[in-house]
This record gives C-alpha cells, sequence and structure tokens, in this order.
C-alpha cells in the first residue's frame, strides 16, 4: 500500500448525495479476478454513453478534472454494496482523497486499506470545498495527513478528524495483516479460551 | 455487572486483543465466501505466502454471478469472465482446503440463505461475508457485518477483524402487524423513518412484539436490510423460535454440546436497563405495505400514496429527489398503484426463502401473469428450490406463467444475464432500487413477495390486500 502524508491536488465537485458504490463501479466491471485496472469504469454509467462515447458533461471528462486527486461529494458517500472494487476504481484513476460530510461504514474503512484517506468535514466547510473544487484545475486543494489539515486554494484551513490507528497505517502504508499476526499470541490465547468456553463453534 | 445491550454482550465474548486507543481484534467465528469478492484476497495470501487460519469456520459459495437457468451444469452456458470467478473459487476452496457448495451442489445458494439452512450461523457468533447483506444472519442473534475484500483476507489470514465498536441502536416495533404488511414492510418502513444513513456508526437491535412474532424467514428480512438503512449490522435477540429452527441442522451443534450452548444462548438479550444511544419506535399497526418510488431505498410509500415532487424535501434530497423521479420516470402526483410493471422479480437474500414463496404463490394461485410481463421466481438455495416444489408452490408459479430458475443472486445485482433492458421498470423483492443496480437505466421498485405476485397479475404496483 502506498504511504499518504501530503497531497496537492485538483478537486473534482460531485455534489450529489448518497453516491453508492454501484455508481461508482457498476457490477459488470467485479468480475475482474485482479485490484488493477477499474479506473477507466470509475463510474461507468455517468461517464459513458452506452456506445462508450464519453459524456463531455460528467465532471471528470472535462479536461481540467482529467487529473483530479481529490473528489469533493455530497452527504452518505459510498453507501450500498461492500466491494472493495469501489475504491480499488478510485485509486487506479488517481483519486487520493475524498471530501465529503459523512460516509457509509464498510467504504470508509475500505478507502484506508487501499492508501486512499476519506476526510469528513462539517456541511459548511464541505460547501466551500465544493465551490473551491468547481473552479477547476486553478484550484488546488491541499490535504495534511500529519497535521489533519485541509487547505482550499486561498488559504483558509480546515482541521478534520481521523482515527489515530487508521492515520498512522496510511501514514507509514503499513499492511494491517502484517501488523495483525504480531498479535497472534493474543489470537491463539483467545482461540484456547473461547473454545473451552464454547465448544460447539 | 453494568446493563449490557445484546450487542455489548457478544462483542465483548470475541474480543482477542484490545489496543490502548480502543481498537480492537475481534474473534470471527464463521466467515462466509462468495466469488466476486474473495478472488483477490485469495491471490493476496498467494503472494505472501499465508494459509488460512481457520478452514474449518471458513464456508464457500458461488451465488453472485452464476447462471440461474436450468441448463447451467453445462459450463458453457456462463460467459467467460463468470466461468472464471467461479472456477477460481472452485479452486481456492480445494486448494485451502475450505468448506464449499459448488454450483452442482443441491445445497448452492445464496451464501446469506446457505449459513442459517446449514446450521453454520448461530446465536451469540461473529459472522463476516464479504458481502454487505451479510446482516441476515443477525436473526439469530449473531452479530453479522459485511466486509471489504481486504479485510476478507485479514480475515483469511487471521481469523480476526480489526474493529472500533459500534454505538447501541435499539428500533421497536410495538404491536401487531395489519393483514397484509410483511417484515419486508418493515425492513422498508424503518428505513424510511431513518434514512439510509441513519444507522451510520450503529449497531441495530430490532425489537418488540411485531419483530417477536415474525418467523425466522421474516426475521432475517427485517435484518438483510439494516445495512439499507446505514448500520454495520442488525440483530434479533434469540427465543424459542429461533432454537427451534436450528435443531437438528447439519452444522448445528448435537447432545450435550447443546445444552451447554442452549445455556449460553438463552443469555443473549439487551438487559432491561441497557443503555442505548439512539432509540426508534414504530408502531405495528400504522406499517402499511409499502414500495420504493426513487433510487434510494429510504424513498419508501405506503402504496396507496401518490409519487412525491422534490419540494415535498428538503437540503440536498431536493436535487436527489428531482433526479430519482427523471430517472424512475415518474411525475409528482401520479398514484403508486398506476404505475406500469414489465417484470418481476422473486428471489434474493431478502426474500428468497421458502415463506416468501409460499407468501407470493398463495396470492398467485389459480391465477396467471398479465400477458406481456416478465416474471421469474428465483429460489434462495437449492434447498429451498426442491421444498417448494415438493409442496407445490413451483407448480403455481409455472401455471401463472413464471419462470423457475435456479438458486443464486440472479436480477439482485444483474452481474449475469439476470437483467432489466434500458427503462424496464421491475417489482422486485429484493434490496437495493440503485441506478443500474438491476440493469443499466432499469427501473427498481422494492416491494414484498406478496405485493410482486400482486404487480405480477396486474401489470402495474398493487396493493395486495384488495387480494386477498
Ligand atoms: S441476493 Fe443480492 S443482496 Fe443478497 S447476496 Fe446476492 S447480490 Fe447481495
Amino acid at each position: 500500500m502506498d504511504k499518504f502524508d501530503k497531497l496537492s491536488g485538483i478537486a473534482a465537485p460531485l455534489p450529489l448525495v448518497n453516491i453508492d458504490t454501484d455508481m461508482i463501479i457498476p457490477k459488470q466491471f467485479l468480475k475482474t479476478i485482479k485490484r488493477s485496472g477499474l479506473g477507466v469504469n470509475l463510474f461507468d454509467e455517468m461517464r459513458y454513453d452506452r456506445e462508450g462515447n464519453e459524456i463531455p458533461d460528467f465532471v471528470l471528462n472535462k479536461p481540467a478534472y482529467r487529473d483530479a486527486q481529490i473528489l469533493v461529494a455530497g452527504d452518505n458517500f459510498g453507501c450500498g454494496s461492500s466491494r472493495e472494487h469501489a475504491p480499488w476504481a478510485l485509486l487506479d484513476f488517481g483519486i487520493r482523497a475524498v471530501i465529503s460530510t459523512s460516509y457509509a461504514d464498510i467504504f470508509y474503512n475500505n478507502c484506508f486499506k487501499n492508501g486512499i484517506l476519506p476526510i469528513v468535514l462539517p456541511p459548511e466547510q464541505v460547501a466551500v470545498l465544493m465551490k473551491d473544487a468547481e473552479k477547476g484545475a486553478n484550484a488546488r486543494i491541499e490535504i495534511d495527513l500529519e497535521n489533519q489539515t485541509v487547505t482550499a486554494a486561498d488559504g483558509t484551513a480546515f482541521h478534520f478528524e481521523v482515527d489515530p490507528f487508521k492515520k498512522h497505517c496510511l501514514l507509514n502504508g503499513l499492511d494491517d495483516i502484517g501488523l495483525t499476526m504480531e498479535k497472534s499470541a493474543a489470537i491463539d490465547a483467545f482461540e484456547t479460551k473461547a473454545s473451552a468456553a464454547r465448544p460447539w463453534v | 455487572m453494568s446493563p449490557k445491550t445484546l450487542y455489548d454482550k457478544i462483542w465483548d465474548a470475541h474480543v482477542a486483543h484490545e489496543a490502548e486507543d480502543g481498537t480492537c481484534l475481534l474473534y470471527i467465528d464463521r466467515h462466509l465466501v462468495h466469488e466476486v469478492t474473495s478472488p483477490q484476497a485469495f491471490e493476496g495470501l498467494r503472494m505472501a505466502n499465508r494459509k488460512v487460519r481457520a478452514p474449518e469456520k471458513t464456508i464457500a459459495v458461488p451465488d453472485h454471478n452464476v447462471p440461474t437457468t436450468t441448463d447451467r451444469a453445462n459450463a458453457a452456458t456462463m460467459t467467460e469472465d463468470s466461468r472464471i470467478q467461479v472456477e477460481a473459487l472452485d479452486k481456492n476452496a480445494k486448494d485451502f482446503g475450505i468448506n464449499y457448495y459448488p454450483v452442482s451442489d443441491i445445497r448452492q445458494g445464496i451464501v446469506h440463505i446457505v449459513g442459517p439452512e446449514q446450521g453454520w450461523t448461530l446465536p451469540g457468533m461473529t459472522v463476516v461475508c464479504g458481502d454487505s447483506h451479510t446482516a441476515t444472519h443477525g436473526a439469530f442473534g449473531a452479530l453479522a457485518h459485511g466486509i471489504g475484500t481486504s479485510e476478507v483476507e485479514h480475515v483469511l489470514a487471521t481469523q480476526t477483524l480489526i474493529q472500533k465498536k459500534s454505538k447501541n441502536m435499539k428500533v421497536e416495533i410495538t404491536g401487531k402487524l395489519r393483514p397484509g404488511v410483511t417484515a419486508k414492510d418493515i425492513t422498508l418502513s424503518v428505513i424510511g423513518a431513518t434514512g439510509t444513513a441513519g444507522g451510520t456508526g450503529y449497531v441495530i437491535e430490532y425489537c418488540g412484539e411485531a419483530i417477536r412474532d415474525l418467523s425466522m424467514e421474516g426475521r432475517m428480512t427485517v435484518c438483510n436490510m439494516a445495512i439499507e438503512g446505514g448500520a454495520r449490522a442488525g440483530l434479533i435477540a434469540p427465543d424459542e423460535k429461533t432454537f427451534a429452527y436450528i435443531m437438528g441442522r447439519p452444522h448445528a451443534p448435537k447432545g450435550a454440546q447443546w445444552e451447554a450452548a442452549m445455556a449460553w444462548w438463552k443469555t443473549l438479550y439487551s438487559d432491561d436497563d441497557a443503555q442505548w444511544d439512539k432509540v426508534v419506535t414504530l408502531k405495528g399497526e400504522d406499517i402499511a405495505p409499502v414500495v420504493t418510488w426513487g433510487t434510494s431505498p429510504e424513498d419508501v410509500l405506503p402504496i396507496t400514496a401518490t409519487v412525491p415532487a422534490p419540494q415535498d424535501f428538503t437540503g440536498g434530497k431536493v436535487d436527489a429527489a428531482q433526479r430519482a423521479l427523471d430517472y424512475m420516470g415518474l411525475t409528482p402526483g401520479q398514484k403508486l398503484t398506476d404505475i406500469a410493471i414489465d417484470t418481476v422479480f422473486i428471489g434474493s437474500c431478502t426474500n428468497g426463502r421458502i415463506e416468501d414463496l409460499r407468501a407470493a404463490a398463495a396470492i398467485l394461485k389459480g391465477k396467471k401473469k398479465k400477458d406481456g410481463l416478465r416474471a421469474m421466481v428465483v429460489p434462495g438455495s437449492g434447498l429451498v428450490r426442491a421444498q417448494a416444489e415438493e409442496e407445490g408452490l413451483a407448480q403455481i408459479f409455472i401455471d401463472a406463467g413464471f419462470e423457475w430458475r435456479m438458486a443464486g443472486c440472479s436480477m439482485c445485482l444483474a452481474m449475469n444475464p439476470d437483467q432489466l433492458a434500458p427503462g424496464e421498470r421491475c417489482a422486485s423483492t429484493s434490496n437495493r432500487n440503485f441506478e443500474g443496480r438491476q440493469g443499466y437505466k432499469g427501473r427498481t421498485h422494492l416491494v414484498s413477495p406478496a405485493m410482486a405476485a400482486a404487480a405480477a397479475i396486474t401489470g402495474h404496483l398493487t396493493d395486495v390486500r384488495e387480494m386477498m
């Protein structure tokens, strides 16, 4: 997993609420057995028409946003299916951070496992950044994970909260499984105790 | 001891390690695996030279992407990429030595139907699966939730999940349901009342007389859609109905083990003075047969209502409602019962169990579907299918003009060829009405099995109470 510390990038505005994982990556692209290569199909049904031509109005098809690394989105981003193909598709497109007022739980966790930072800010701050994002490539948003700040194009900085453990893993690009395996003595001990108490499991 | 909720009790019994910041390693008792969200996890294990830590607690079944046509034994009926996924699961199950129900096995079916049916799901367990509807298993008083593929890999390798505890939410449904109102109407009405993010950060426990009165099948329908309300999991405390359902299932405990298990299971309830972070109460009598009109499961209305206008909403929901109406091709003020339907889908882990098929067949008996309408029944498992054939339900569906399919997810997510065409409108017993969920530009109205059957007969959304 790639480390995430600082990011200065173009932010694409997606001012819709309840953007679900079916919109992020429709199910016909879940047939892959790999993690990579999903970026071309990110937001497929909003991005392309039935013949596979780009829909020029869709934000990521506009020249200013083709290299966007940040998404600013409406409430409850990533609801719906647990498919990790959603963060894989975002990442493969080049998105490293999302800014919204809220996320669905599973999607939120899936982001951290793939080196994407989902930032939660209050509605009025998301609104400021949404306005910024609408200015196109001229308005870059800066994210500093160490100091937990998002800085708008005009220099206004907002503080965001993030779980310390998740932050640590993201800053250092740490793999969860490796970390957990260091605790295998605790798991062994639990297993022994639990199988005595609940042998039918 | 301080009073605890059911969730607190199950949580406390499964914490294998707790870090100073409250991050826990939660031990996982059952890990269910299917073909779509697991290949990358097994690939990860192979690359790191890791094994499955507890293969005996890991159960795999292909369901999302398998054909549901009766000729599917012939692998040529599968599209190339579906076949690759199913073959990958075959191989992974074999290489890693996990429990497996291949497509050819009569016990194959939707993972959330197979788990309870085979007695893998038991009260007080932690159950995970790389599928958001894992909440279904909460009907047994198991803490069950969906996980992503990285987490699937994590559970395969360590039998634990990194978790922080959620908050406790109580959803109480008081009193009795009126005739024609089902578990599906309860769960949709709750989402209608709380919104799709109303449960975010919570584990919901459903309780109250109307919940107690439900069968295990009905309780699974209710918990299944906890995720649509944003909750991490949904739970119902186990009782005599739960124990009766489990007894004698292939993987249920037997003899002295059963007695020991029962002794613990009977302690699995929320203490009277337990603390709740949020409480929602609905009156059973107030719940009507409902349908969804929009593209979010929270867009719920009683069947007697009319299509709302965007101005009826506030905030970000105004634009969302306009977009939903455009997508669904509906006009504000139109009666819901005037909406014509092209397709009826009965199935999914929400409503693909025997009781659901009985409810639909009771309405369809001796009747025919409307001409020109496509109607299909996809039983949730091979065993549900067999039982429905034995009870004569299959014949009722066939006589009514329904396709009688093999088990799988089918048009619930439309990964296989069971899809809506653009603009087609479906009355569906599944759980998601998102844009494109059942096919590109397809339009979904979520309903109960009885309501789906009623719509099949009339060709439009219909109040099932008029047919009873
Ligand atoms: S039936 Fe639908 S919701 Fe259930 S597991 Fe299959 S795809 Fe998911």
